[in-house]
C-alpha cells in the first residue's frame, strides 16, 4: 500500500462533477505533482486530504489511516502539514513566535490549558524553532514582525512552520502562484534544498508545468475532475492526452 | 381564534417597527459592508423629530384678549400659538394636532442629512477597518447621539398624541364577523401597520425598478465587479446610507403616539432589530422585514397569558431565544445568502 | 514568587503593586482618595483585564460579559443571606457560578464568530438580564435587588446580639472600616474592603501577566491573527476561545463578588447590556491586548466619572469668573452639556476619537509620547556627540 492513497474519490457541488473517480498513489519520500489546467479539482482534491472537504465517495488513506471525517488540526497532528497558495502565517506575531507555536502544536497536542509557565523556559521549544530559523536561513529576522517581511520571505516562513513539525507528508499548493519569476526560482530553489536536506513526502499542487518537472518524481494530471495520466516527468511532457488537455478539449 | 387574530395585530405595530429599523440595517450591512450600531439612534432622532415640530408647533406669543376676564374683571392673557395667530383658530389648531404626520414632512431631509453627513464624516473611513472597530465606532456615536438628545430634551418620556381623529379603537373583530368587543384595535396602531408596509413597498419598489436601484442591488451581490464597470458606486452608496437613515427615522417618527419616545428608545430598539437582521440574514432586505414581522408576531403571542401561564417568562426571551436556534442551526439566517460574514 | 518574570516585567509587576497599594496616598490630592471610588477603580479593573484576556488576545467581541458580573454579584448576597458574612466563601462561589454560566454561554456562542459571535453573546445577556427581572425574582429579587435582612439564616454566623444587619467581613476583619490619617492638611483613608479588592486585584493582574507570557497565551494570540492557520498547525482552537471565555468570565464574575462584597446588594442592572458596554468601552480606552490597558482604562473613566459628574454650573461659573461676564455665560453654557449629567456625553466623544485615531488606546498613545520624547533626546545625543 502507497503512502498517500485516494480511491475512487468523487466529489459534486451541485450539478458540477468537481472530482470524478480519482485514483492516486503517492510513494514515501518522494515529491509528487498534481497539475492540471484551471478549475480541473486540483483544490477541491487537496481540501479532500486535510479535511476541509469529504468527498461524496471513495477514500482517502494517508500511512494506513484514513483521513476521511478528521478536522484540520486532527489532520495535522496525524502527520500532514499544508502550504497555502498565499501564506498563511500569524501576521501580527514576531517570526520567532510563528515558528515556535508549530512546534509547542507537535510538542503538546492539539489543546493543552499551559497557562502559568512562559513560552520563554520552554527551552527544547525554542532551541529547535532557533534551529530551524537558522535552517531556513531567517535567523536575523527573529524579533520581525511577520507582517513586515517581503513575500517571498512570508513563504520561507510558511514552509519552516510547516517543516518544523518535522511532518511526515507536506502539502503544497501553487507554491509559486503569483510569483515573479525570480521569486518562482528561489522557491524551486528552496524546495529542492528542503528535499535535499530532509526527505518527506510531498504532494504538489500546480497550475505551471515547469514549476514541477524539475523537483517532482512523478506527476499526475488532473483535468475536468479525472486523472487522465500519472507518470514520471519525462513522459508526461510530450503526452497527447496532457496537451489536449491544456490546450482545451478537442480542437 | 379571535384571540389568535388580536395577537397577530398586537404584534404588527412592533413587528413593523423592526422590520423598517432592519431593512435599513441590512442595506448598510449588504451596501457598505459596515455593522452600524447607530442605527437604532437613527429611530430615536427620528422620533425626536416628531416631538421638536410638535414643540415647534406650539410655541406660542401671549396676548391679552379683551374679550375673557379673570375672576377679578382684568384682562385674560392667553397664550396663542403662531399658527394660530397667522393661519386663523381652526387651520392652526389642525396643523398643531397633525403635529406627528406633518412630522414625516421635516424628517424626511433632516434624517437625509444626518445619514448624509454620518457616511461622509465618519462611516468612509470605516469600511477598510475590522468590523470590531466598526461596531465600537459606532457604539460610540450611538452614545454621543442619544447623549445629545437627553442634554435637549430630558431624560423622561415625551408624549407626543396622534392626531384626534385617529384616538382610540375600532371594534376590528365586528368587521371580520366576530362577535362585539371581541378583536378591539387601536386606530393609530393599524395606521402605522398601512405605512410601514407603504415605506417598505417604496423601498422595495425602488430597488427593483430604478437604475439607481439595480446598481445597488448589484454592488450588494458583487462590490467588486460593479465598481469594475466603473459605476462609481460610493456615491450611490451614500445615498442609500441616507435612504436607509430616512427609513429608521420615519418609522420612529410615527412610532412617537405608541409609545412617547425617550432618548435610549433607539437602544433599546437596536438590540432587537440585530437580532432581527441575524435571524433574517445579514445583507438580505426579504429576510429582514420577513423576520420583523415574525418577531414581532411570536413576541406578542409568547406575552399572552395562556403562554406565559404554561412557560413563565417566555415573552421575556422569546426573540432572543429564536435568534440563538436560528444562528446555531442555519447560520445564514432565514433568508441569507452564503458566505457572508463567515469566516 | 516573581523570579520566574524576565526583568521587565518584575518591574511592571512591582510598580503596579507599589501604585495600587499605595492608592489611597496617591489619589488623595486628586479627590480620588476615598474607599468608595477606590473600591470600584479595583472592582472594574479587575473585570477589564479579565475582559481584555478573551478580546485582547482571541478579538473575540463579547457584547454579554455584564451578565457574569451580575451572576457573581447574585451568589455572593446569597452566600451572606445564607451561610455567612465571612467574604472567602461568597468570593469563591462567585467565581464558581460565573465560571459555570460562562461554560455554558462561552460553548454555544462560540460556535460562531466575528458579529454573529458578538450579538450571540448580546442576546444570552440581556435574556438572563430580562429573567432576571421577571420569573427568577425569587432569586433576584427582580427590581428591588437582592438585599440583607435581619432573619437571613446565616447558618456559619450563629444568633445576630445587635439586632443590625451584620457586615461583611474577612475573618472578623469589616470590610467597611476604615483607617484615617491626618498628613500635609490632607486626609487619607486607609480601607479594609479597598485593600482586600487591591489584593484581588493585584493577583488578578499576575494570573493575567502569567498567561499573557505563556504558551496559552501565544495560542489565544495566535487565534486572533489568524485561524486558518492555527487549525492548520494542528491546533484546535474551540478549546482555547472556550479557556479564554470561561478565564474572563471567572474574572467577571469575582468583579460582580467584589461589588458585593463592598456593598452587600445585587441588582439586574448590573447585567444590562450596557453595563457589558462599558467594560468594552473601559479596554478600548486603555488599550486592548495590552497588560495595563485595561486597569488604566478602567481607573480613567470611573474617576473622570466621578469628576465630572460632580461639576454643575455654579462649578463652572466659579472657575470662568475671571473672564468677562458675556464669554464666562458662554462657555458654562456650552460645558454645561459635557458636564455633570451630560457625562456620558463626553465619554462618547472620547471613545470614538479613540477608536478613530489610537486604536491602541491610552497605552499606545503613551508609547508614541515615549518614542516621539526618546527621538528627540536621542537626536539630541548624537548632535552633541558631532559636536
Amino acid at each position: 500500500m502507497s503512502f498517500l492513497e485516494v480511491r475512487g474519490v468523487n466529489k459534486r457541488f451541485g450539478g458540477l462533477q468537481a472530482l470524478d473517480d480519482v485514483n492516486l498513489a503517492v510513494e514515501e519520500g518522494t515529491i509528487h505533482a498534481i497539475i492540471g489546467p484551471n478549475g480541473a479539482g486540483k483544490s477541491t482534491l487537496l481540501n479532500c486530504f486535510v479535511g476541509k472537504l469529504i468527498p461524496d465517495t471513495g477514500t482517502v488513506t494517508f500511512d494506513g489511516q484514513s483521513l476521511l471525517g478528521l478536522k484540520p488540526h486532527q489532520v495535522n497532528q496525524v502527520g500532514v502539514s499544508r502550504v497555502f497558495q498565499t501564506p498563511e502565517i500569524f501576521s501580527d506575531l514576531t517570526v520567532m513566535e510563528n515558528v515556535i507555536i508549530p512546534c509547542l502544536a507537535k510538542r503538546d497536542g492539539a489543546f493543552t490549558l499551559n497557562g502559568w509557565s512562559s513560552v520563554d523556559a520552554q527551552a527544547d521549544i525554542r532551541e529547535k524553532a532557533e534551529q530551524m530559523l537558522l535552517d531556513v536561513n531567517m535567523a536575523d529576522k527573529r524579533n520581525m514582525q511577520a507582517a513586515s517581511l517581503s513575500r517571498g520571505d512570508k513563504r520561507r516562513l510558511e514552509m519552516a512552520m510547516c517543516l518544523s513539525q518535522d511532518p511526515k507528508l507536506l502539502l503544497l499548493d501553487e507554491p509559486t502562484a503569483g510569483m515573479a519569476r525570480a521569486d518562482t526560482n528561489n522557491t524551486i530553489d528552496l524546495l529542492a534544498e528542503i528535499q535535499e536536506k530532509r526527505k518527506i513526502t510531498k504532494v504538489v499542487i500546480e497550475h505551471d508545468m515547469h514549476v514541477v518537472f524539475s523537483l517532482a518524481q512523478k506527476i499526475s494530471v488532473l483535468a475536468q475532475g479525472h486523472v487522465i495520466v500519472e507518470d514520471k516527468p519525462e513522459n508526461i511532457k510530450g503526452h497527447p492526452k496532457v496537451k489536449e488537455a491544456y490546450l482545451g478539449g478537442a480542437h | 381564534m379571535d384571540a389568535i387574530i388580536l395577537q397577530i395585530l398586537n404584534g404588527l405595530d412592533k413587528g413593523s417597527a423592526y422590520a423598517l429599523i432592519a431593512l435599513g440595517l441590512t442595506l448598510i450591512f449588504g451596501t457598505l459592508g459596515v455593522v452600524n450600531f447607530a442605527h437604532g439612534a437613527l429611530f430615536m432622532i427620528g422620533a425626536f423629530c416628531a416631538v421638536t415640530l410638535s414643540k415647534v408647533l406650539n410655541l406660542y406669543s401671549i396676548v391679552i384678549d379683551p374679550t375673557k376676564t379673570d375672576f377679578l374683571g382684568n384682562p385674560l392673557k392667553v397664550k396663542i400659538p403662531y399658527v394660530v395667530s397667522w393661519f386663523g383658530e381652526s387651520a392652526g389648531m389642525a396643523i398643531i394636532n397633525w403635529s406627528v404626520p406633518l412630522a414625516i414632512i421635516c424628517a424626511i431631509p433632516v434624517m437625509m442629512l444626518v445619514g448624509f453627513a454620518m457616511e461622509r464624516g465618519l462611516i468612509k473611513h470605516f469600511y477598510k477597518r475590522p468590523h470590531a472597530d466598526q461596531i465600537l465606532v459606532t457604539f460610540g456615536l450611538a452614545i454621543v447621539m442619544q447623549e445629545i438628545i437627553k442634554a435637549f430634551y430630558g431624560a423622561n418620556p415625551i408624549p407626543t398624541p396622534a392626531p384626534d381623529l385617529f384616538k382610540g379603537s375600532f371594534d376590528f373583530g365586528l368587521m371580520i364577523g366576530f362577535a362585539e368587543n371581541t378583536i378591539i384595535y387601536p386606530y393609530w396602531r393599524l395606521i402605522y401597520f398601512v405605512f410601514s408596509a407603504l415605506i417598505l413597498g417604496l423601498v422595495f419598489a425602488f430597488l427593483q425598478f430604478t437604475t439607481f436601484g439595480m446598481v445597488v442591488r448589484a454592488g450588494m451581490a458583487d462590490r467588486e465587479t460593479v465598481g469594475l464597470l466603473g459605476i462609481n458606486i460610493d456615491r450611490r452608496f451614500t445615498i442609500m446610507f441616507g435612504l436607509a437613515a430616512s427609513v429608521a427615522g420615519l418609522a420612529g417618527v410615527m412610532y412617537t403616539p405608541i409609545n412617547p419616545p425617550n432618548y435610549h428608545m433607539g437602544m433599546d430598539f437596536l438590540v432587537l432589530s440585530f437580532v432581527v437582521v441575524v435571524v433574517g440574514g445579514m445583507g438580505s432586505l426579504g429576510g429582514a422585514v420577513l423576520a420583523g414581522f415574525l418577531l414581532g408576531v411570536l413576541e406578542s403571542f409568547a406575552s399572552m397569558n395562556e403562554v406565559k401561564t404554561l412557560l413563565p417568562g417566555i415573552d421575556q426571551i422569546i426573540i432572543y431565544l429564536v435568534a440563538i436556534v436560528i444562528l446555531l442551526t442555519r447560520p445564514r439566517g432565514l433568508m441569507g445568502r452564503a458566505g457572508v460574514m463567515e469566516e | 514568587m516573581f523570579n520566574k518574570l524576565d526583568s521587565n516585567d518584575r518591574y511592571m509587576m512591582i510598580f503596579f503593586i507599589i501604585m495600587v497599594l499605595a492608592g489611597p496616598i496617591i489619589l488623595a490630592p486628586f479627590g480620588a482618595g476615598y474607599p468608595d471610588l477606590l473600591q470600584r477603580f479595583a472592582i472594574f479593573g479587575l473585570f477589564a483585564i479579565g475582559f481584555n484576556i478573551l478580546f485582547g488576545l482571541t478579538g473575540y467581541l463579547s457584547f454579554g460579559h455584564a451578565a457574569f458580573l451580575g451572576v457573581g454579584s447574585y451568589s455572593a448576597v446569597w452566600m451572606f443571606k445564607l451561610l455567612t458574612m465571612n467574604v472567602i466563601p461568597a468570593l469563591f462561589l462567585s467565581v464558581a457560578v460565573a465560571g459555570v454560566f460562562a461554560l455554558a454561554i462561552g460553548y454555544i456562542s462560540l460556535r460562531r464568530s466575528g458579529i454573529y459571535f458578538s450579538i450571540l453573546t448580546l442576546a444570552f445577556a440581556q435574556m438572563s438580564y430580562n429573567l432576571a427581572y421577571s420569573v427568577l425574582t425569587p432569586i433576584t429579587n427582580g427590581e428591588t435587588g437582592l438585599q440583607l435582612t435581619l432573619d437571613d439564616p446565616r447558618i456559619l454566623d450563629g444568633a445576630n446580639a445587635t439586632g443590625d444587619i451584620p457586615s461583611t467581613n474577612l475573618f472578623g476583619l469589616t470590610m467597611n472600616s476604615t483607617y484615617k490619617a491626618e498628613l500635609l492638611g490632607m486626609t487619607f483613608q486607609f480601607n479594609v474592603g479597598f485593600y482586600f479588592c487591591a489584593i484581588i486585584l493585584i493577583l488578578g493582574f499576575y494570573t493575567a501577566l502569567k498567561i499573557f507570557r505563556s504558551p496559552f497565551g501565544l495560542m489565544l494570540r495566535a487565534i486572533k491573527t489568524n485561524q486558518t492557520r492555527l487549525n492548520y498547525t494542528g491546533l484546535n482552537s474551540r478549546p482555547y476561545t472556550l479557556a479564554a471565555f470561561v478565564i474572563s468570565g471567572m474574572y467577571a464574575g469575582m468583579a460582580g463578588g467584589l461589588m458585593a462584597i463592598t456593598d452587600p446588594l445585587a441588582g439586574a442592572e448590573r447585567m444590562q447590556w450596557t453595563a457589558s458596554g462599558e467594560v468594552v468601552l473601559m479596554t478600548i480606552l486603555g488599550g486592548a491586548g495590552t497588560l495595563l490597558g485595561p486597569v488604566l482604562g478602567a481607573g480613567f473613566i470611573k474617576y473622570f466619572e466621578n469628576i465630572f459628574s460632580k461639576i454643575n454650573d455654579n462649578v463652572l461659573h466659579a472657575w470662568f469668573s475671571f473672564m468677562p461676564e458675556s464669554i464666562e455665560n458662554l462657555l458654562v453654557g456650552v460645558l454645561h452639556f459635557f458636564v455633570g449629567k451630560g457625562w456620558h456625553l463626553t465619554l462618547g466623544i472620547v471613545f470614538m476619537l479613540v477608536v478613530i485615531f489610537m486604536p491602541g488606546g491610552l497605552v499606545e498613545g503613551g508609547n508614541r509620547i515615549y518614542k516621539s520624547l526618546r527621538r528627540r533626546f536621542g537626536n539630541a545625543d548624537e548632535t552633541q556627540a558631532a559636536e
